[in-house]
């Protein structure tokens, strides 16, 4: 037999390593449709609950929304279920092309094309632009994805200290040999909510001959006045090289990404990005929902105003209640607990008072930086964050954690 | 010898990827990779750090994050493809 007892222990041996890491990871059973308040169905089998949810990428409330669930369903009947092709074969309808559009008007780019996910617009798009005569500069804390896309790409891959541009700009006098130089980073760090400052990067790049790649997955719909992402945030439309993003999260939250920007950058991407070339078209359903999204975010700037608000309130009064939370602006709101099993522990105890939150730790996180991602949605109410902050407080206390600063957690519960 | 590639490693890892105010001590044992110091990512600035200051190639088998965890390790892995690498 092929898959011998051999193989099968192997395996074996690794999940129960990653268990005994503590680094499993189990799938909750959601029994709603994504939203602010979800019915959650865990330890498996027991009755469903209803919390209120704080980890999804759901920043606009626009997953489930009516006008948007009523658009899929016009599009499946107007366009089918599935395509059954790659794009350059029979997998191109009208409106992908019209979607692709859309999206190069509101990112106010050359060009768009669409992928099955930003994970592979990231996967594809360096090899197909960089050589081995150029090279690739990353922040440090870019998306795993992005690291997979410079690995497939024979450029020479140099990177600087998360957000250092005095780093970045070492790193770029040590490559003034190669061809071409690409700056990498993502808009927003999904871990932090950390926001790259591109105006100050577009600077350097301009000072030394380098194009810009900006992976706005956690930005684009909502960041910047207009929600068009972090370019229009740091005043840079027009100057980005490149932007990937995704459907997957403002967006409506289903599927597909794209690399927008220079048109031959598209073009070539058209061309020769294997993820694209050998990946299913994005599903007709999916692109129909989206070219609505679009149309709603660009008719109103409401519901980004409503997530700043929250994002804003939320940060004002869990400071007020004690918590140390990472500064910033960004929906991404980091409760900094330091310790992983204390993360792990106000997760499991803000599950119980009906508030669904996320723990982050080594290695998903740098070592001593564990918490909990707290991700705001312009679908929340004001009551329910005032159920969360007050959960928070709760579980706060019982740790006595509540006021503490960096040292004095470390100090209560180690790194 | 060793004790003059020691030190300029050390100093390199000291400026290449701790922030300009952090206090964290770096010594030739420090755990760098397993540390959470380096990770697998800016694993590759150190290793062209190395490339270039010896005129080497590491092969992508040896370049392991055990051969890279601490200073000393990579003193290591220094005698083993840079002749004039001696303790």
């Amino acid at each position: 037999m092929a898959y011998s007892e051999k193989a099968r222990n192997h395996y074996t041996n690794e999940l129960t390593s990653i268990r005994g890491a503590g680094l499993f990871k189990e799938e909750r059973h959601i029994k709603s449709p994504q939203s602010s308040r979800i019915k959650v169905e865990y330890p498996p089998g027991q009755p469903s609950k209803e919390v209120i949810n704080l980890c999804a990428n759901n920043y606009l409330g626009l997953s489930s929304h009516p006008e948007v669930v009523a658009a899929a369903h016009r599009g499946l009947d107007s366009h089918g279920y599935g395509m059954s092709s790659v794009r350059f074969i029979c997998g191109t309808q009208d409106i992908h092309n019209q979607l692709e559009k859309k999206l190069s008007e509101f990112l106010e780019t050359e060009d768009t094309v669409l992928f099955p996910s930003c994970m592979e617009a990231n996967a594809g798009l360096f090899e197909v632009v960089l050589d081995k005569d150029d090279a690739m500069i990353a922040d440090r804390l870019v998306h795993a994805s992005i690291v997979d896309g410079m690995r497939l790409c024979k450029a020479q891959l140099y990177n600087y200290k998360h957000l250092n541009m005095a780093h970045l700009e070492e790193k770029l006098q040590e490559t003034q040999g190669c061809r071409f130089r690409m700056i990498i980073t993502d808009g927003v760090f999904s871990m932090d909510g950390d926001i790259a400052p591109l105006d100050k990067i577009c600077g350097l790049a301009d000072k030394y001959d380098a194009m810009v790649t900006v992976d706005d997955s956690h930005s684009t719909g909502f960041v910047g006045d207009r929600g068009k992402g972090t370019h229009e945030y740091c005043g840079v439309l027009g100057r980005i090289d490149a932007i990937t993003t995704t459907l997957g999260k403002a967006l409506g939250g289903a599927a597909g990404g794209c690399v927008s920007g220079r048109k031959e950058i598209v073009e070539l991407c058209r061309q020769r990005a294997r993820p694209y070339l050998f990946s299913n078209t994005v599903p007709p359903v999916v692109i129909a929902a989206s070219i609505r999204v679009i149309d709603l975010i660009s008719r109103s700037t409401e519901r980004r105003n409503k997530l700043e608000k929250n994002t804003k309130y939320f940060r004002e009064k869990m400071t007020q209640a004690g918590f140390d939370i990472r500064p910033g602006v960004h929906a991404i709101v980091p409760v900094m607990l330091y310790n992983a099993k204390l993360a792990q522990d106000v997760s499991r105890d803000l599950y119980e008072e009906g508030v669904y939150a996320i723990g982050f730790f080594f290695p998903v996180v740098p070592q001593g930086q564990a918490r909990i991602r707290v991700q705001i949605s312009a679908d929340h109410e004001r009551e329910h964050l005032d159920k969360a902050i007050a959960a928070f407080a709760k579980v706060g206390a019982k740790y006595n954690i509540l006021g503490k600063k960096k040292d004095e957690i470390i100090a209560a519960y180690g790194t | 010898m060793a004790d003059d590639i020691r030190q300029l490693i050390v100093d390199y890892v000291r400026k290449e990827y701790l922030d300009e105010d952090s206090d964290q001590e770096i010594t030739a044992d420090t755990k760098l990779i397993s540390g959470g110091i380096v990770d697998s990512f800016s694993m590759v600035s150190l290793k062209l750090f190395l490339e270039k200051k010896f005129l080497i190639k590491i092969p992508d088998e040896k370049a392991t994050p055990e051969a890279f965890d601490s200073v000393n390790n990579i003193i290591n892995l220094l005698k083993e493809l840079v002749p004039s690498v001696k303790e």
